[in-house]
Formats: structure tokens, C-alpha cells, sequence
């Protein structure tokens, strides 16, 4: 039975994430953490910080991880076969179908109509880190830890891995 | 990542021409979920079959699925660790921050390709749908990607009659 919810946890953000690899990520977090409750909003951030440090996609690094997390081996074989199985079938059955109609109209409208829905569920992520944050390390190092990210991020166009690293740096040094 | 499949499957192994790697990408776009197990499935599958599509996927995910599991596994067993506990309170702001920029990213997609007020009109009302009223967003996605796909069908329908 867990190895069907975690099926399902992970078949529906990527049957319905259009619009780029990232647009699945709030639509998982929709899953594990809403609905599942497998994890805290403080896990799934820590989770994510690790997953963008890492190389390779970030959908089945979440997969494998939350269902080896919630269920062993198994598990993520389960949260991994539902990432990749599906849409790769879809690819491989219909690609003549796909060939044909990869301008059209529709097919355009379909990514570009999902957008501004995963950039709002985006954002109420935003907000639910912050209010995270704010309940473990308060509104001082939230706020300067944001900002440092962000310049390091936006400014100098640091990697991400090495924004990752700094931050489990100073929350080791400072925060704990 | 896309670049260096195509270095490697185009210029290096000689698997696919330039113009069909390019379709492949433009197709495996059309669809939902991440590109990059789509593409490594699909050439695996065209260079070596069933198991060729399998082997390719495998190496695309398996060697850091293994890393998050080793990586966070150690961390979440000492979690109790006050300095580890630090850690992990440390990386939330930066998960926020890289949130907001993805977020404004799909925004500004989304801007580009539907103008301001259709955009923010939608991302309200499907705000309102999922925050307020609880509805799951599988549903809120579900039901635009058929009202997406429907007036083609109409369409089709019409002309198809016209003709007859």
C-alpha cells in the first residue's frame, strides 16, 4: 500500500509538471509534505538544498530519496520507477503523434498555460520557507543568510553547490 | 546537462544526426516531467533497445539518488547534533532565495508568452483554488490541460464537417 501511495506521490507532479524539470518540485512538495506528511517543511528544504548542490535532475534525486526515506530500497524504486517510467512510455508510444503535432498550437499552449500556476504554488513555497526559517532560525539569519544567497547567487553568479556549502556552513557554526 | 548528451551522442558516438537529436529534444519537451531522463530513455532505447533504454536511465539517475541517500541518511541519523541541527536550519533561506528566483523565472516565461494580466489573473485564481479553497493542484493542472488540448478538438470537428 506504501509502495503505491509513493507511486502515486510521484506519478501525478510529473504526469502534470509542464513547463520545465523545476515546475514538478512545488507539485511534489504539494504530495510529501501536504497531503502524505511523509516529511516537514524543514526536511523538504533540506532535501531540496542538497538536491540543487548535487549534479544530474533534481526530480529523481527527491524521488529516490523521500521513498528510500518512507519505505527502504523498495521505496525508491517505487518513487523512481514513477518518475520515469510513465512519461518515458508516453515518449517512446506516441512519438509519432508527438512528431507531428510538436508546433502545434496546442501542445504549446498546454506548458504555457500551466506556467503561472506552478510559478504561484513557487511562490507559496517562498513563503512557506520563510515562515520555516523564521520559526527555527529566527528573522536575523534568515534575512542575512537570504540576502547573502542571493548576491552570491544573482550578483556573482556563484554556483549553487558552493551557496549550499556556505550556508551549511555558517548555520554549523552559527546556528547550532 | 542537454549539451554535453549532445556531445556525446552526436559529435563522440555518432548515434543520432544533429536534426534528429533536435527533434528528439523538441518532443521530449512537449512532454511533462524532467528532460533529462527522457532523452538518456529515448536514445538508450533507439541505440540498444529495451535494455539500452534501461542502462541509459539508470546511469543518468542511480549515482546520485546514491549520494542523497548516503549524504542526507548520515545527516538526518545525527540530526540531535546541535551544530548538525545548525546545518540544516542554515540551508532553508538559500532554498527559499533559489525558490524565488524559480519563481520568477516561470513567471517571466509565463509573461512572455500570455502578457501581465493573463498571467497574474491566472496565477490569482489558481492561488485562491489551491491555498483557499484546499482543491488539489493535480486538479487545478488537470482541468487546464484539458481546457488546453479542447478547443483543438472542436476546431478539428468543425473542419472535418466543413469539408464533408
Amino acid at each position: 500500500m506504501i509502495y503505491f501511495e509513493l507511486f502515486l506521490a510521484f506519478f501525478i507532479p510529473n504526469i502534470i509538471g509542464y513547463g520545465g524539470g523545476p515546475a514538478i518540485i512545488p507539485l511534489i512538495e504539494a504530495e510529501v509534505v501536504g497531503r502524505y506528511g511523509w516529511m516537514s517543511g524543514q526536511e523538504f528544504a533540506e532535501v531540496l538544498g542538497l538536491g540543487n548542490a548535487l549534479p544530474s535532475p533534481i526530480a529523481t534525486k527527491m524521488a529516490g530519496y523521500v521513498g528510500y526515506e518512507v519505505a527502504g530500497v523498495g521505496g525508491a524504486a517505487a518513487a523512481l520507477f514513477a518518475t520515469v517510467v510513465p512519461t518515458m512510455l508516453l515518449m517512446l508510444g506516441a512519438l509519432g503523434l508527438l512528431y507531428r503535432y510538436r508546433d502545434s498550437p496546442q501542445v504549446k499552449r498546454m506548458s504555457q498555460w500551466v506556467r503561472p500556476v506552478i510559478a504561484m504554488m513557487m511562490a507559496g513555497l517562498v513563503v512557506s520557507f520563510f515562515s520555516t526559517s523564521l520559526a527555527t532560525a529566527g528573522l536575523p539569519h534568515t534575512l542575512l543568510i537570504a540576502a547573502a544567497a542571493a548576491i552570491a547567487l544573482l550578483c556573482f553568479r556563484v554556483h549553487p553547490a558552493f551557496v549550499v556549502a556556505g550556508s551549511l556552513i555558517y548555520g554549523g557554526l552559527v546556528l547550532g | 546537462m542537454i549539451p554535453l548528451v549532445h556531445q556525446e551522442v552526436v559529435k563522440r558516438r555518432g548515434w543520432m544526426q544533429d536534426e534528429e537529436f533536435a527533434d528528439v529534444l523538441a518532443i521530449a519537451n512537449t512532454l511533462p516531467g524532467p528532460i533529462a531522463t527522457k532523452m538518456p530513455g529515448y536514445i538508450g532505447f533507439r541505440v540498444g533497445g529495451t535494455l539500452g533504454c534501461i542502462n541509459a536511465v539508470l546511469a543518468v539517475i542511480l549515482p546520485m539518488v546514491v549520494a542523497m541517500i548516503l549524504m542526507l541518511g548520515a545527516f538526518s541519523r545525527y540530526r540531535e547534533v546541535s551544530w548538525i541541527h545548525g546545518m540544516g536550519q542554515g540551508v532553508v533561506p538559500v532554498v527559499m532565495v533559489m525558490m524565488g528566483q524559480l519563481a520568477w523565472d516561470f513567471l517571466q516565461k509565463s509573461r512572455l508568452a500570455l502578457g501581465w494580466s493573463v498571467s497574474l489573473v491566472m496565477a490569482g485564481v489558481a492561488g485562491v483554488l489551491i491555498y483557499w479553497l484546499g482543491l488539489h493542484p493535480g486538479l487545478v493542472i488537470g482541468a487546464l490541460l484539458i481546457a488546453a488540448l479542447l478547443p483543438s478538438l472542436a476546431r478539428s470537428k468543425a473542419t472535418k464537417e466543413a469539408t464533408r
